[in-house]
């Protein structure tokens, strides 16, 4: 199945690794990405006024253009998804806002017709899991791995319908058919702080920390997630962490296709775990994953 | 204690503000707590979430515009989600954050922010915290 793609801005410079391992993926499951042309920043935060809708002309953009390549627009950064789904949403029911865009872009009028998906739900349409069953050829065989779904994927459940807002399963579908164990781990679903990060660390620390530990607590190895932003104060804060609490030991956090690559027996050196802020090899060198030689 | 400065006209006019930026009713609140209950961030907050609609209300609108809790929002849904009266909170808490911004109280100004922060907080980041506090 064809695609448009969009990465958006981090995924294009700080996590490479993410897109990569995304790229390389998606192809062995039959999900074709193309990246959009001329993409645009979506603007990272869906615009929350009701009297001004200027935050919506860039994913508008976005949205427009996979419509006229006749396709639906994948995108797998939590934040790209969220602001675009959320304004394919408003296109779709608000006559309004849809023709105060067109007409300020002077484009045709766009209502919503092309879908929006997470590369998860583009995995769940095309029969994703059962693939993956198919084409795992190193299952990670006794590797715990607690899904991080965070907030972006899941909230507003009536705009996004990703799934389940309280108790969400696809990532633990994705984990399950790599052959993975998914961890059950309580703040699975709970913010991780977000941008507030920008301004005081500390304001996070109880948001992050909380996280961190009801997953240490399920004894995680890993942490997967989609979205930058956790992915980074999760990170973060794992530095204070090891400082302040001896009993705590760094878990690992890494973008989900990159485990998805290490399942499909994708080269080491190509699953870009060298990125991580968090080295991940120990671990699985531990869980025999990879071998000495690939570790380093 | 900050002096009470405006008018009842003055404060009916921020009331309505509100009202027009978030395109929330703030009366079908009936202060049950729950957006607090599942707030990551309300342990951080001088006044918690509940409060701060409750006194919007009661027309204590500077008070609320003077406190941090709205810088503190996240924005991450969870009190939207379970709000029995479907009030979403996230979009009062922009209204807030709004008004200070379009007044000329932004809470960081990108210059100020330092250099190491932005070398390693991700793009998505920085763009989000510059939409929400500037």
């Amino acid at each position: 199945m064809k695609y448009s793609y969009f990465p958006g801005c981090t995924l294009h410079t700080q996590t490479k690794n993410f897109n990569d391992s995304i790229k390389i993926t998606s192809s062995l499951l039959d999900i074709e990405l193309e990246e959009l042309k001329d993409w645009q920043c979506c603007g990272a935060v869906y615009p929350l006024t009701a009297d001004s809708t200027m935050g919506l002309v860039s994913p508008y953009r976005s949205l427009q253009k996979a419509y006229e390549e006749g396709t639906d627009l994948v995108t797998v950064c939590s934040a790209c998804y969220n602001v675009l789904k959320r304004t394919n949403f408003a296109v779709s029911n608000d006559a309004q806002i849809r023709k105060k865009l067109s007409e300020y872009m002077d484009v045709d009028e766009y209502a919503g017709e092309s879908k929006v998906l997470h590369l998860l739900e583009a995995m769940r349409e095309n029969k994703g899991f059962e693939k993956i069953k198919e084409k795992t050829i190193n299952p990670l065989k006794d590797l715990r791995v607690a899904p991080y779904y965070g907030c972006l994927l899941l909230r507003p459940s009536e705009e996004l319908k990703f799934d389940n807002p309280e108790n969400p399963t696809i990532f633990e579908e994705f984990i399950n058919s790599m052959g993975a164990i998914a961890v059950d781990f309580p703040n699975r679903i709970e913010c991780c702080g977000a941008y507030v990060s920008i301004t005081s660390k500390r304001k996070v620390k109880g948001a992050t920390e909380s996280i961190l530990k009801s997953a240490a607590k399920r004894n995680a190895d890993i942490i997967i997630t989609s979205c930058p932003l956790c992915y980074h104060n999760l990170a973060k804060e794992q530095e204070q962490l090891v400082q302040s609490d001896y009993l705590f030991k760094p878990i690992p956090i890494l973008y989900f296709t990159q485990l998805l690559a290490l399942a499909f027996g994708i080269e080491v050196g190509s699953c870009g775990f060298e990125s991580n802020r968090i080295d991940a090899r120990p671990i699985l060198k531990s869980k025999n994953l990879i071998s000495g030689g690939d570790a380093l | 204690m900050p002096t009470k400065t405006k008018t009842k006209a003055e404060i009916a006019d921020i009331i309505k503000r509100i009202e027009l930026i978030s395109g929330e009713n703030i009366y079908k609140c009936y202060q049950c707590g729950k957006c607090t209950a599942g707030c990551v961030m309300a342990g951080e907050m001088d006044i918690s979430p509940y409060k701060v609609i409750r006194m919007i209300q009661l027309g204590l609108v500077e008070k609320a515009l003077e406190s941090e809790s709205m810088w503190l929002c996240a924005a991450c849904f969870a009190c939207r989600e379970r709000c029995p009266k479907e009030v979403d909170l996230s979009k009062i808490m922009e209204a807030l954050r709004v008004i200070q911004v379009r007044d000329g109280k932004p809470l960081i100004e990108p210059e100020e922010v330092a250099d190491e922060v932005i070398e390693e907080m991700p793009q998505q980041g920085i763009v989000s915290a510059f939409r929400k506090y500037n």
